[in-house]
């Protein structure tokens, strides 16, 4: 591939609280690719994930984002490169749903420029995207679980960003925000060279949309194709649980014994 | 509940804390009118009015003004900080610091500027006291500092107590007025103003990294935010913030934590406009209390701090019921 990669991770070691994650683990994730983080609770899928944003250091090695050391970058123009999706956020304070999503536009703005027409249409225009549109006057703390995490997304599409990390997209979202949200994502991301990473639970929402997988288990990092890394077997393993792969209307889906 | 953007809700505000300060230089045991208030404070001459107006009145609006706008900002500035609607100076233990520093200093008979001095010196040392336990090994929680804070609230609490029960008889009422909160004697006024002017000259640049901070840690370090240094800002303004204002107008309860809030319920949580919007209400409302603590039981004064909660409790709980529908 002569395409430079978005991220690129050379020997990274991650620990947390003494406890390893992953050591000497080699990544480069591509324009266009679509990553799977699989693996048990506890893992390390969202330290993994925060040592990439670049939110928490890493025991050993080094981050690349867009070719560059992620050291070297002002956190702010980090911050126009790669968003981050947290597993939750606070709704501590009252606030609406625009104005939620605006606090996605700061990296874009110096330090005493105010939102403008064009930050509040990219706003409404990630609300749109996130199903969220014509809730913007609503509260905040008045939305459901799912509505608030689509508002987090639509947060996270107003900050467009080129390299996507998710954890855990898909809580608190019923199937066909599931599908609609995820289905217009990932053919963002592709058709526009952009890049997602994602911490995800749901074998078959990995296989419906990530063409790389890496799978964390026991202080180990396995990455690779997803068509040829994620195996009945092999998931079995990781997850502990007896797993059938079975023919689903896209290919193979994973199924429970 | 429809909102009121930032520019007339700021003007608003400021007209408000005018007509106060007009409010509160006009009243008093001699009631001069608001135009000769004016003439008084800009016009050159001697004359018994300009003496009260200038020399009496002034310095105490401006210290009742000042104190209140400190309490409010400390509190909006500790609400981001902890994540916590409920936090304030008092529930962190702040004034209860200042509260033991200036009350030792009453029982050891000391001067006024050592009963402010050890005010100041009370809430700083709390601050850190608070900080520095909370902080441990690892990073701050906003759970752990709001805990720690009780617990050294409830600490100070009890050293207030012991100091009230050996103190003599003679003492008791200036105190219980300090404890209060207590604006018939300020020892600074214009100090205390500059101290709020310039907590607010360097909150306000960060007032949007704070809008990314209130949504979360993690969301705001993602979003380009300083999270290792800004919580050290919040913590060293709203420390300078309560130890300006109890130095100033006693241990003044309820500003700090219900200005904020009300005013979030009009203006909404943009930092930007809520931080100079909570700084307006509540120096405005500390001066009003104080105003009418003056006026109501003339000659005798109450504690300004009885007023704000009376005065503030039922505009609280009608903000909040008005925004529940």
């Amino acid at each position: 591939m002569t395409t430079r990669p978005l991220l690129a991770a050379r020997g990274l070691a991650v620990t947390i609280a003494g406890n390893r994650v992953c050591s000497g683990l080699e990544l480069a994730v591509g324009p266009g690719e679509c990553w799977a983080i699989l693996g048990r609770n506890g893992a390390g899928k969202t330290t993994l994930l925060h040592t990439l944003a670049g939110l928490r250091a890493a025991a050993a090695g080094s981050i690349e984002l867009d070719g560059r050391p992620l050291a070297s970058f002002a956190p702010r123009d980090v911050a126009r490169l790669r968003g981050v999706l947290p597993q939750d956020d606070s709704d501590a304070f009252p606030a609406t749903v625009l104005e939620t999503v605006l606090v996605g536009r700061h990296p874009h703005l110096s330090r005493w420029q105010w939102e403008g027409v064009n930050d509040i249409r990219i706003a409404r225009e990630a609300l749109v995207a996130a199903d969220m549109g014509g809730t913007e006057a609503r509260d905040v703390r008045t939305l459901s679980g799912g509505e608030r995490r689509r508002v987090a997304l639509a947060a996270l599409l107003a900050q467009q960003p080129k390299l996507f990390l998710l954890d855990e997209p898909s809580s608190h979202l019923d199937l066909s925000h599931q599908i609609g949200l995820l289905d217009r994502l990932v053919s963002t991301v592709r058709a526009d060279g952009r890049a997602l990473v994602m911490v995800v639970h749901d074998v078959n929402l990995a296989l419906r949309y990530c063409d790389q997988a890496l799978l964390l288990s026991g202080g180990e990092a396995l990455a690779g194709p997803a068509s040829s890394l994620l195996t009945a077997e092999r998931l079995s393993g990781l997850y502990g649980v007896p797993l059938r792969a079975l023919a689903g209307p896209r290919g193979r889906v994973f199924a429970p014994e | 509940m429809a909102r009121i953007s930032a520019v007339p809700a700021l003007v608003a505000l400021l007209a408000l804390a005018l007509a106060v300060f007009a409010l509160a230089l006009s009243m008093g045991s001699v009631a001069i009118d608001p135009g000769s208030v004016l003439r008084a404070l800009v016009a050159p001459g001697d004359d018994t009015q300009r003496a009260i107006v200038r020399e009496l009145r002034l310095p105490r609006a401006v210290a009742a003004f000042a104190s209140g706008g400190c309490l409010a900002l400390a509190g909006a500035l500790l609400q981001v900080l902890l994540r916590n609607a409920l936090a304030d100076p008092y529930v962190l233990g702040v004034s209860g610091g200042a509260a033991v520093g200036a009350l030792s200093m009453m029982l050891a008979g000391a001067a006024a500027w050592l009963v402010s001095a050890g005010a100041f010196g009370g809430a700083l040392a709390s601050t850190l006291l608070v900080f520095g336990l909370a902080r441990g090994a690892g990073a701050w929680s906003p759970t752990r500092l709001l805990l720690t804070g009780v617990v050294i609230a409830a600490g100070w609490g009890a050293l207030v107590a012991l100091i009230l029960s050996i103190a003599p008889e003679a003492q008791l009422r200036g105190m219980l007025f300090w404890l209060i909160g207590d604006l018939s004697a300020p020892p600074v006024a214009w100090s205390t103003l500059g101290a709020l002017a310039l907590a607010m000259a360097a909150a306000l640049p960060f007032a949007r990294d704070l809008n990314a901070f209130a949504r979360g840690e993690a969301t705001a370090a993602a979003l380009g935010v300083d999270v290792a240094r800004l919580p050290w800002l919040l913590f060293a303004l709203s420390a300078l913030l309560t130890a300006a204002a109890v130095t100033t107008a006693g241990a003044i309860g309820f500003v700090g934590l219900i200005v904020p809030h009300a005013v979030r319920l009009v203006v909404g949580n943009d930092q930007r406009v809520l931080l100079p919007a909570s700084a307006l209400a509540g120096g405005a409302l500390l001066l009003l209390a104080d105003t009418l603590a003056r006026q109501i039981t003339a000659p005798a004064q109450l504690p300004a701090g009885v007023i704000t909660a009376l005065v503030g409790v039922p505009v609280f709980l009608y903000l909040l019921r008005r925004e529940q529908r």
